[in-house]
């Protein structure tokens, strides 16, 4: 054992409610001894469940132990906790980069940035991400999240509400398919669809989270009109928006109604 | 915690079927009381809770459908309600799958006005 990590030891073994839980993890982890490490992470977390360098903390333990799904959670936590956390925008945008989510990547990778201009990692990182964003979009070069919406047929044709109310919306809140009006006749769509990018991983999450299973759908009551979310298939949202009195119940059954042809569409454009 | 906190997570607790209820401050995703039963991490799943409670907020605005006054995320085996309460938190129950619903939307609404 390390002079740095017997004397971190030391301190938390006084004061199991000390901060230096944080550093004495980071040194193990940094030393391989991920076991140790996660086990101070959590207690310590345990002491400060709302600290959010505690939660960046086990992220990279997980990340180190192959866990990336776990740490991009704990990553979501610290970044719910501190909206600026620049190592926690960092993970999210090496996770994101690991499973092809460029824009994401990207995104992430400018606001870890834009709160710590100083860090090469992050800098190296972003010239990556980009340079693997401009080969995707090269002409030429097959981009499967980028569907040509315009030269396809409305997919829900037919159902209620298929070009005012039904919403297909990609992971990165790009509009896929259908309509968004509001009862003025605005068109709304793509702001919609840009608010319910990441709603799928936060729903996914917090349903694992309290192991509740694999989630099926969100209901949202508004004051003036119900929204439903589905998941049509992996990577695809659903939203069907209508007025206060259409019942809860309807909703379910137009959302039924509407998921499954949007998954026969998304399954014809090879989505 | 304010009694009066408990007395009102204590009655959304006594409905079958809930596993646990929890204040959280809106806009931060912090725990402002809780009722849970053990093994389940509340701070973390408040943040998360908050964050989503947000996005649909805004989605739901914007399209002109006015501010959520109740969420119900479904899965597999169970439910997470979330309903407003006053000073910008939320209400927060994590449920079996065999919950009444209806019940449940009652007593947090009930539960919601008691802590105003």
């Amino acid at each position: 054992m390390t002079e740095d990590i017997r004397a971190l030891s030391a301190e938390l073994a006084r004061d199991p409610g000390s901060l230096v839980f944080v550093a004495l993890g980071e040194a193990l982890r940094v030393r391989g001894q991920l076991e140790a490490a996660a086990k101070v992470a959590v207690a310590g977390l345990e002491h400060h469940p709302n600290l959010a360098d505690g939660h960046h903390l086990y992220a990279r333990i997980m990340a180190d132990a192959g866990d990336v799904e776990r740490a991009a959670d704990e990553w979501s936590i610290a970044l719910a906790l501190d909206p600026r956390h620049a190592g926690a925008h960092k993970g999210l945008g090496f996770a994101s980069f690991q499973r092809g989510d460029l824009d994401s990547a990207l995104e992430h990778l400018e606001l870890a940035l834009a709160a710590d201009p100083t860090d090469q990692s992050v800098v190296q990182a972003l010239r990556l991400v980009r340079q693997a964003a401009e080969q995707a979009a090269a002409p030429g070069a097959a981009d499967p999240t980028v569907p040509a919406v315009a030269e396809r047929p409305p997919p829900f044709a037919g159902l209620e509400g298929a070009d005012h109310g039904l919403l297909l919306v990609d992971p990165q809140g790009r509009v896929l398919a259908g309509g968004l009006h509001t009862p003025g006749g605005q068109d709304v769509a793509e702001e919609v669809a840009a608010y319910l990018a990441g709603v799928s991983q936060e729903a996914e999450r917090s349903a694992r989270l309290l192991e509740l299973g694999e989630w099926r759908w969100i209901m949202a009551e508004g004051e003036q009109g119900h929204l439903h979310l589905s998941a049509p298939q992996a990577g695809a949202l659903l939203l069907l928006a209508r007025d206060r009195s259409v019942p809860s119940g309807r909703m379910a059954i137009l959302a039924a109604r509407a998921a499954e042809v949007a998954r026969r569409w998304l399954e014809a454009q090879g989505l | 915690m304010s009694t009066r906190f408990q007395a009102a997570l204590d009655t959304v607790t006594r409905v079958r079927g809930v596993r646990g209820a929890m204040l959280v401050a809106g806009e931060d995703g912090l725990v402002v009381a809780e009722a849970l039963m053990e093994g389940i991490r509340g701070n973390a799943v408040a943040a998360l809770a908050a964050s989503l409670a947000k996005r649909l907020r805004r989605a739901s605005e914007t399209a002109a459908c006015g501010l959520p006054q109740f969420v119900h995320l479904q899965a597999s085996h169970g439910s997470l309600l979330a309903a407003p309460a006053p000073s910008g938190m939320l209400l927060v129950v994590v449920a079996e799958a065999d919950i009444n619903v209806g019940l449940a939307r009652l007593e947090m609404l009930h539960a919601g006005e008691a802590v105003a």
